[in-house]
């Protein structure tokens, strides 16, 4: 299942910029086209675009005077934006309830996964919001606090980069369940998708690393300066991630218990199979990963195909249940 | 033409806005409309037309107030639009808090509600607000909904519109229902929303993955009220209380099973284990019986529960479950 494609109001949005566009240039009287679209977040050639829409706009009448002056001159020459007889633009549209909501239950999510340190700042901002009279929207809406395993150690990373320190880090290796120690040069957090990293240089592998944050145990600020290799911070969102490990294709059974299971994963067949089950293809990139899903709904998943994949998921069971049956056997 | 339906737009917001009087459909027409012809079909499709405009002006967050021309003869409905009403409220933010914007403005990852968050966001700006969020030690949350139907209750939600849809309970045919949503609520990482089940009569939870198929809106927007005190997360902290809490003491393996050893209440280091193969530690740790049970299970040989025996035995009839699929010989 994939989210809905969301639909697009081209003219809804282009006026929703240009009532932002407006009151921006009021306080500031000209802006370059370059400045004003990367504050709004707007490309600059779709900002060109809008003002041509803005200077037929005005108050009726039909009178030159009545129209929103756009120094078309100015745009095309310099790049630079003047409009004038647009006062009263001069005010933002106010939050609809709906981008009100967001906003605020975004920041209550924030307020619930900050660290204490960062709690105060928080709440501040929330309480302006409140006393503006802006959180009644959000009231619909409610996220359960799941703070981020790791995001506590935010500042000790941010410390250590910030000082250009190393780091030493106790770190859970998840494809073999396993804790290694090692020492890094950290260049910066970066969220990807839905984790967050630590990019690093990493002397124990002699290479750069990322760092899932909420797979670093213990994380502490050394004494030693960072050298050289710690370099620049790279940017791991281009499809930095692809490509890492080869997926293959698993099929999965999956009796009615664990139907649910094609809710939260992407799976990219699905089958019905005997008695009610489920056969479904998953594009599975690490076993463990994997061995984990299928432990946790047992015993209502079973691997239909690879037979290796299949074979290692019982022997896993074996050594398990051996370990209730026939303690200290080995 | 977009460009066109743009102009008209915001045309339309300008007649109306700061008018101390109603200004009548009739001029609207003439002002905005004039190329729709003066017949019974033309008519209807300026009808439907400034409809349509006055619903995409208020998705902007503009208020239109509807009024009465005149006193004597409340026939003919007037429109304005208020400074008061529609303008931002002034709300200044010191450069800390503009920071923590910044980091709230990517928390959503939801398409739709990432989009209504830059909108947010832009207006600030507008108003002078300036946002650099690049020096605070501060990681967004992570706010998704996977569940297609997450848009259609969200919307739904916020203008008090019923809603119809086909919901499928495990192992059951879908069936269609009738909902008066309050609020949706995300719990446990799965979307639910809450309201009046207009068939049923009674305060209902759906799960937003079970609905099946489209979500679609019936009658007016504002078409209900929500009952005073309903209380949206108190409804979601009964969704997440399953079964009542049990302490574990599980034995794990040195150098595994991190996420349990995260939220231990005690860990006793090197005791004897079921086997040599690696040392062992005592764990202790709290969690309803149900999701324990998953839990410990997750991490396979590398962690055998001790007490309480219900979790113990729990846990070995699922392992045993796994031996004795079909298949898997």
């Amino acid at each position: 299942m994939s989210p809905a494609k969301p639909v697009v109001h081209a003219a809804r949005e282009q006026v929703a910029r240009l009532l932002a566009l407006v009151p921006y240039l009021h306080s500031r009287g000209e802006v370059r086209l370059a400045d004003a679209a990367a504050a709004l977040g707007v490309d600059p050639d779709q900002l060109d675009k809008d003002l041509r829409v803005l200077f037929m706009c005005g108050l009726p009448g039909g009178y030159p005077d009545d129209l929103i002056n756009v120094d078309l001159d100015a745009l095309e020459g310099d790049r630079i934006i003047r409009v004038a007889n647009a006062d009263y633009l001069a005010r933002p549209v106010s939050f609809a309830p709906s981008e009100a909501a967001a906003l605020v239950v975004a920041l209550q999510a924030l307020a619930q996964s900050a660290a204490p340190e960062t709690q105060d700042v928080v709440r501040r901002t929330l309480a302006k919001f409140e006393a503006a009279g802006q959180t009644a929207a959000a009231e619909r809406v409610h996220v359960e606090a799941t703070p981020e395993p790791g995001s506590e150690l935010v500042p000790v990373l941010q410390g250590a980069i910030d000082r250009g320190h190393q780091l030493e880090l106790e770190y859970h290796v998840a494809s073999r369940d396993e804790h290694s120690t090692r020492v890094v040069e950290p260049r910066a957090v970066t969220r990807v998708g839905d984790a967050t990293y630590l990019d690093a240089w990493c002397h124990t592998a002699g290479g750069d690393r990322v760092f899932r944050l909420d797979r670093i145990l213990r994380a502490t600020e050394l004494d030693t300066p960072v050298s050289e290799q710690a370099g620049d911070a790279r940017d791991l969102g281009s499809g930095w991630f692809a490509g890492e490990e080869a997926a293959t294709t698993v099929t999965v059974r999956l009796a009615p218990p664990a139907h649910w299971v094609t809710e939260y994963y992407p799976v990219t067949d699905t089958r019905p199979g005997p008695r009610g089950s489920l056969d479904v293809d998953l594009e599975v990139a690490s076993e463990a990963w994997l061995r984990q899903l299928l432990f946790r709904v047992a015993p209502h998943a079973a691997v239909v195909a690879p037979q290796e994949f299949a074979d290692s998921f019982r022997a896993g069971a074996q050594a398990a249940v051996r370990l209730y049956t026939e303690p200290g056997v080995r | 033409m977009a460009s066109d339906k743009a102009e008209r737009l915001l045309n339309l917001y300008i007649m109306l806005l700061a008018q101390t009087r109603f200004v009548s459909k009739q001029d609207i027409r003439r002002a905005h409309y004039a190329e729709y012809p003066d017949n019974a079909k033309g008519d209807e499709a300026f009808e439907k037309a400034f409809e349509r405009d006055k619903d995409d002006l208020r998705e902007l967050g503009v208020v239109i107030e509807v009024g009465s021309l005149d006193a004597f003869f409340d026939d003919e409905p007037g429109y304005r639009i208020s400074t008061d009403t529609s303008a931002l409220p002034e709300i200044r933010f010191e450069a800390d808090e503009a920071a923590v914007l910044g980091i709230a403005a990517r928390a959503w990852e939801q398409a739709t509600l990432a989009r209504r968050t830059t909108e947010a966001m832009r207006k600030l700006t507008a108003q002078g607000v300036e946002v650099d969020a690049a020096r605070l030690d501060l990681v967004p949350p992570s706010l998704r909904a996977e569940e297609p139907a997450f848009d259609a209750f969200w919307d739904a939600t916020q203008k008090r519109r019923v809603v119809t849809f086909d919901y499928r309970r495990p192992g059951e045919q879908p069936r269609k229902r009738r909902l008066q949503p309050w609020g949706v609520v995300r719990s446990s990482g799965r979307w639910y929303v809450v309201g009046h089940d207009v068939d049923r009569d009674a305060e209902r939870v759906f799960r937003l993955s079970r609905v099946q198929g489209k979500v679609s809106g019936i009658g007016k927007a504002g078409a209900y009220d929500v009952p005073p005190g309903t209380d949206v997360a108190a409804i979601a902290a009964n969704l997440a209380r399953r079964t009542p809490d049990v302490e574990a003491t599980v034995l794990v393996r040195q150098r595994a099973g991190v996420g349990l050893r995260r939220r231990a209440t005690s860990v006793e280091e090197d005791v004897p284990g079921p086997d040599r193969e690696s040392g062992w530690d005592r764990v202790v740790l709290t969690g309803p019986g149900s999701d324990l049970a998953a839990e410990v299970l997750t991490y396979g040989p590398s962690v055998v529960v001790e007490a309480p025996d219900e979790l113990r035995a729990d846990v070995l009839a699922r392992l045993r479950g796994i031996l004795e699929q079909e298949g898997s010989r």
